[in-house]
């Protein structure tokens, strides 16, 4: 981890949930700090629409629509490999493990850089 | 050797839970938008949550009694016209409304307006002009007695109760438009009550608002030299939506489409020129949509100037001296897009900044502050400049948690 800004321990790795994660205030920062697939990511809590708590949303599959080959819809499923987090306010969702905006990805959460360390989850902001 | 800085460490909370407009303030503040004065042209109540309150207000017994007795739910199912639409996609969006209201500080007041002021406090709102929410629908119910009858025992509840609490609160007092006897009493009984600037008419109706037994209100309207708003709304089930899929289309379409609707027959009948001191605002429809009708109503003018008789000038005049309320404020790819579909509109004069929160898509008023091509003297106007010369509203007082 690159040996910039103010070091913080968040909690031991075995209390982030997979799939899911915290919010932690950081000194002047609130940070969403989330395990997925076995890595772990932290977002600030800002949402880059209009600054809405986003870390603090609901996590869920992509929503996604399944076709034939002859553009027929078959349905709709969640996809649990691909976690998305809904901002709160008006619904914006980010790629839970890239922090970009799945419909616009010219947006991106700011990311903090994480470091596991015997056991315990760090950041560094 | 340098030696690595211990740890600090974070305070967690595991649950993620959250004050929904904590991140509003620091938003505001970053920004210094407690020193600007803003005015909030379209917030909401749910009145619904009051129903026992308003039905103290309802004359009629028949009207009345389900008020007494139903419950909220019952009252929504039973008495209000449908709102088709799953408008917080799933659960993704919140509307966690009552979790956060301040404690003690705005005591005595009802609560609908504490929890109304302290969301003005998060934004840095100074006035704000507050709308229903469900009784939005109630231009479309087959029962005109049954819209009268609750747009009068709203509005007196409203002015009674909850405009009271400070002079921060102000509304547009409902417009039962499909009685216009009816309507002319209201301007009557509402027009110089406190905290009352004009009047409100629902967009979503099939009244068509050009007929001679309507000018009786605009004529009560123009002697007051009053605001008339038109507050637009989706309605899925209405039929050029049925084809439509999802909400998302329903929305996106409806709010324009009733604006438009409203405000064509308003100027292709003239009504500006019959009725010159009445402020016509439309509402809640976004943007993009006037330029768009501008276009379509310029170049049509021209060609059928005679079925529009009335006119002495094109329809865009006549548009580009009313009012628009900013939100959803629709960002174009290109700022420079933006910008000219503020132009085209004279945004400078026309916008009036609206937050619609408690909905689900509401503006912040950072919305208007961070737009790249307006000087500061026109972001002030949006935000509060024009709406306080439009109604007559005095500077701001500052309020103790704005400083
Ligand atoms: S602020 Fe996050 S979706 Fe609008």
């Amino acid at each position: 981890m690159a040996d910039q800004g103010v070091e913080y321990r968040i909690c031991p790795l075995n209390q982030l949930p997979e799939g899911g994660g915290v919010l932690a205030v950081a000194g002047e920062v609130e940070v969403g700090v989330f395990r997925v697939r076995g890595r772990v990511h932290a977002y600030e809590n800002r949402c880059r629409h209009q600054g809405g708590p986003v870390c603090t949303g609901e996590i869920l599959g992509r929503y996604e629509q399944v076709l034939n080959p002859d553009g027929t819809v078959i349905g709709e499923r969640f996809n649990p490999d691909q976690l998305r987090i809904a901002c709160p306010w008006h619904g914006w969702e980010y790629d839970l493990e890239t922090g970009r905006c799945t419909a616009d990805p010219g947006y991106r959460l700011r990311r903090f850089p994480v470091e596991v360390r015997d056991g315990d989850v760090f950041i560094r902001v | 050797m340098a030696t690595r800085a211990e740890p600090r460490q974070a305070t967690v909370i595991s649950d993620r839970s959250f004050s929904f407009l904590a991140n509003a303030r620091k938003e505001a503040e970053q920004r210094g938008l407690f020193d600007v004065p803003i005015v909030d042209c379209d917030c909401h109540v749910y009145e619904t949550t009051a129903t026992r309150e308003i039905a103290r207000y309802i004359e009629n017994p028949a009207v009345r009694r389900p008020f007494e007795r139903y419950s909220e739910a019952m009252i929504m199912h039973a008495m209000m016209p449908g709102n088709l639409g799953d408008r917080n996609v799933a659960g993704r969006i919140k509307t966690d409304l009552d979790a956060h209201l301040p404690t003690g500080k705005y005591n005595g007041v009802h609560p609908i307006a504490s929890g109304l002021l302290h969301s003005m406090d998060q934004m840095a709102i100074d006035y704000a002009i507050l709308f229903p929410t469900p009784m939005l629908t109630l231009g479309t119910h087959p029962q005109p007695e049954v819209e009268v009858e609750l747009a009068r025992a709203y509005n007196r509840w409203l002015i009674e109760q909850v405009l009271v609490a400070s002079p921060r609160i102000r509304t547009l007092a409902y417009l039962p438009l499909s009685d216009p006897d009816a309507s002319v009493a209201f301007v009557e009984e509402f027009a110089d009550r406190p905290g009352v600037l004009g009047f409100m008419v629902t967009a979503v109706r099939y009244q068509p608002i050009h007929q001679n037994r309507f000018m009786k209100v605009f004529a009560a309207l123009n002697e007051g030299g009053l605001p008339l708003a038109f507050h637009s709304g989706p309605n899925w089930s209405d039929r050029p939506f049925e084809q439509l899929n999802r909400f998302i289309s329903a929305h996106a379409l409806g709010f324009p489409f009733y604006a438009m609707v409203q405000l064509t027959n308003v100027v292709i009948n003239g009504l500006p020129e019959r009725f010159p001191r009445i402020r016509f605002i439309f509402m809640e429809a976004g943007q993009a949509w006037v330029p768009f009708l501008i276009a379509r109503l310029d170049n049509e003018y021209r060609q059928r100037s005679s079925e529009a008789p009335l006119l002495k000038r094109l329809p865009s005049d006549y548009i580009r001296q009313m009012f628009f309320t900013t939100q959803p404020f629709e960002h174009l790819r290109s700022a420079e897009h933006t910008r000219t579909v503020l132009e085209m509109m004279d945004g400078r004069h026309s916008l009036l900044y609206s937050s619609d929160y408690p909905h689900q898509d509401f503006d912040l008023p950072s919305q208007i502050w961070d737009l790249p091509f307006l000087t500061g003297d026109e972001k002030r106007d949006i935000l509060g400049g024009n709406a306080m010369r439009l109604f007559g509203l005095p500077a701001p007082a500052r309020t103790p948690s704005s400083q």
